[in-house]
Order: C-alpha cells, then structure tokens, then sequence
C-alpha cells in the first residue's frame, strides 16, 4: 500500500528535495539536551505524531502483541527458532540487494560484499532466508544501510526532522532516501508485480515483527513519556546520527556550572 | 571490591570540596590532589566490569519484577554519581531547590530510573555485555563495551566515567548513541512543564513513574 502510495510520487520527491536544499540554507538548528534539533516544521510533525501514537495503540501494538504470542520472550539461542523469527529473517534478506547497492554507491565495497554475501548464502542454504546460517555458521553478519546513509556520505545536509505518517521519525534527507530506495531496489526490477507486491509484504511483516519484539521499549517512550513527541525525536536523532558516524553528544555535566554540585 | 574502593570512598564529596578550595585558595592548582587519587582507564573499567556483574546477577535471578527494579536501584546508587544524574536531569532548576526538597526529589528520581530501564532489561535475559576498552574524555573517562542480544546486531554501549565527586562512579550510558543523560533531561524537564515547574510535583509523579 505504501508502495503503491509512494512510487507515482516523483512530484512529492521534487518537493522534499527542494526542501532539503532550502534546509540546506536555512538552517533554524537549536542545541537542546546537548543535541542539536532542526525542526522548523513542528506543529505539523506534533499532529503526525498524534496520529502515529494513536495508530499504534489501538492497530499496531495489539496485532504486535498478537504475533508475539507465537514467538514469546527470550530464548536459548540454540533453540530451533519460531515463525515470527522467521518472518522477519526472511523480510530483512530481501532488504540486502538494495543495500549492496547502497554500499556501492557510498564507496564502500567491503560491507556491499559482506551483504551480497549473505544475500546469496540465506537465500540457499537458509531457505529463501527464513534461516540465517550466513551469521550462525560463517559470522557474516549485516551491514546495515540505506539511500539515506548514502546521500549523508555524499555530503547531503541533514535537513529538517519529519515525522512521517505510519513510517515514523525521519529527517528531509532520509525521506528523499526512503523515496529512492524503493526506486532503485533490484529486487522491484527484477520481479513482475505480484513478485514485488509480495516481497514488499514480507518486508513490512518483517518490520512488524521487529516492532513485535522490542515492542516494550517502543511502548516505553511512546505511551509512558511525558513528551513522546520530543522524546522520540531526541532518541531516534541521537541514534541515526550515531549510525551515520555524524554528530555526537559527549556531554560533560560536571563542566556545566549550573549542574555540577562539586563546583567551587 | 570493598578493599579497592574504600581509600576513595571515605572521602565525603563535602570534606573534598572543602579541601580543594582551600588549596585553591592557597594558591596551588586544584588539579594536583587529584593525582593521588586520580581515575585511570583500568579504575573505570574495573567499575563498569562490577556493575556489570551484578546487574547479571540480578537479570539472571529469575526473581519477580519488582524485586529486581529496586535490586537495579541498589546498583544504581552503588556505581552511578546519582546526584550529579539527578541534578543534570532536573536542570537548571536544581539550583534553586531547596536542600530537603532536592533529596526527596533525588530519592524519586533514582526509583523511577530503577523501574524505567529495569524493565528494558528483560530484554537482556540471555544476553552478555563484554567490555572492550576505556580512553580518556573530557574531565572524564569513557569506558566501551559490547552488547550481544539474542536475534539482534551486537550494541554499542559506552559508559562515562568519573572521580569528581570523589568516588569512581558513572555518569552516563550512552547505548548505540542514545544518550541517557540527554533524553532524561528531556523528560524530566517535560514532566516539570506538566506540573508549572513545582518540583514537589514531579517528585511525587516520579514516585509513580518508570
């Protein structure tokens, strides 16, 4: 649904994109928390957010907790591994071939191998990727990525923070890269119609498995915070900017004269 | 674990801070005192390793929840500089608290954060966290460390560490970037916001939070 939502867009993607320039420009950053924070479009990301949280209690925590039954708590990691596990092995293996080209395109051929490698081993011997021997029997483990992390190495500025409906916390830069991972996925060209409307299912039932799993500790921030608005857009920049290897708050309270009771 | 740390921790934060302003006051550099008893890489590792260690105790008990939460409170007071966490959390307003309403605050705070990640730490049932190094930071040290979760890519956990209320203590946990010190500062300021700004309300929210 969000493919089909998403893929006529070109005239939506020429709209991010010269927000992400005027970003660029205008820059209306804040240091909050140590952390810095652009987000001139706030009251509209609040309302999104409002949306999101609401979706989330009522549809997609229920059915998450749902699929949890199946697939509950923690195990031994030599125990044969549920259908839930499955699901999102399988979803995250078809997320591999858009992000070898993501590794190539950011220069870095060594992680692209590593995921093309493990692309090619799950989708054989682990069974069209439901299982991970790749990671099991030969230690490769996946490289994360995406058009985002590339457009972030080519230089790209972060622009504004956007919350985006069902899909969550983004910024201008990693929404044009969500735009464009779709386009330039191999599996989409490869496969008919059917195929890449049933790939794209596997991958959302992957996320929902994810969500699943850590579902907790989404709980935590978004329906025990006092501000979950501003609550998952400090996390979530914190932890994408760590990812990207970009900005890093090394607070020191104990240089802050405001805060540090051993002061003289 | 007593016999390393007891040197340090019979000097009380207010006979140091006395001490050094005298030695300020005398004119010498209130950088020297420190050397006696100044932290290294292996001291601050040598602290995570512990709090480590009990805090897998803990997770590994299989007792109820509740019991473990304050059990992760105990641990918190033990190894972490609650009151600088506390004090940066609340902020600004700190300052202007007075001494008894600051403590009872400080004593909600360090329960609420007892409950709050006692129960991320479910997640971390089978789990093992393995310390891989600690450099220097700032005034402090940083101290790193590997998470390995079932299902899940390795996390990057890094701990900061420091001397400066006279103990070996950490300050902050930062876990693939996320900031602890950061987003409580947020948090607590919210829940401030919520109640005008009257500290004896966010404390007693606190007692109720996590």
């Amino acid at each position: 649904m969000i493919l089909v939502k998403l893929l006529p867009t070109g005239r939506r993607l020429v709209c991010l994109l010269a927000g992400l320039a005027v970003a660029g420009c205008v820059s209306q950053s804040v240091q909050r928390d140590g952390v810095t924070i652009n987000d001139p479009f706030e009251a509209q990301n609040r309302r999104v957010h409002a949306f999101n949280k609401g979706l989330d209690a009522r549809v997609i925590g229920p059915v998450a907790d749902r699929l949890k039954g199946d697939d509950d708590g923690p195990r031994d990691p030599d125990a044969p591994i549920g259908p839930l596990q499955m699901v999102i092995n399988a979803g995250r293996n078809l997320s591999l071939p858009v992000k070898v080209v993501n590794g190539l395109l950011q220069g870095r051929p060594g992680d692209a191998g590593q995921n093309l490698t493990r692309f090619a081993v799950n989708s054989t011997l682990g069974l069209g990727g439901l299982f991970d021997p790749a990671a099991a029997s030969f230690g490769v483990t996946e490289r994360d990525t995406d058009f985002g992390e590339t457009l972030a190495v080519w230089g790209v500025p972060e622009g504004a923070y956007l919350e985006l409906p069902i899909l969550g916390p983004s910024t201008q830069r990693d929404a044009v890269g969500q735009v464009v991972d779709l386009l330039i996925d191999p599996l989409y060209h490869v496969l008919d119609a059917k195929g890449a409307a049933v790939v794209f299912g596997l991958r959302v039932a992957s996320k929902a498995g994810d969500r699943a799993r850590f579902g907790d500790s989404v709980d935590g921030i978004l329906q025990g915070s006092a501000d979950s608005y501003a609550q998952l857009r400090l996390i979530w920049l914190m932890n994408r900017r760590h990812d990207l290897g970009e900005e890093r708050a090394e607070y020191d309270p104990y240089d802050d004269a405001a805060i540090d009771p051993y002061a003289e | 674990m007593t016999l390393m740390t007891m040197p340090r921790s019979t000097r009380m934060p207010s006979d140091r801070r006395g001490f050094l302003g005298l030695l300020a006051s005398a004119g010498v550099l209130a950088a020297m005192p420190r050397l006696a008893l100044a932290l290294d890489a292996g001291g601050a590792r040598t602290l995570i390793d512990r709090s480590l260690g009990e805090v897998y105790q803990v997770i590994n008990s299989g007792q109820p929840g509740p019991q473990m939460y304050q059990q992760f409170e105990a641990i918190f007071a033990r190894y972490a500089d609650v009151d600088v966490i506390a004090r940066s959390a609340l902020g600004p307003a700190a300052r202007q608290a007075g001494a008894a309403e600051f403590a009872a605050y400080r004593q909600a705070f360090q329960g609420y954060i007892g409950r709050k990640y006692g129960k991320r730490f479910r997640e971390f049932i089978g789990s093992r966290i393995e310390v891989t190094g600690a450099r220097p930071l700032k005034s402090f040290y940083a101290v790193t460390s590997v998470a390995y979760l079932n299902g899940r890519a390795p996390m990057e956990v890094e701990w900061h560490v420091s001397d400066r209320s006279g103990r070996d203590l950490y300050f902050n946990i930062i876990i693939e970037g996320v900031n602890m010190l950061a987003s409580e500062r947020a948090e607590i300021g919210a829940m401030l916001a919520r109640r005008q700004g009257s500290l004896p309300g966010l404390t007693a929210d606190l007692q109720q939070a996590g």
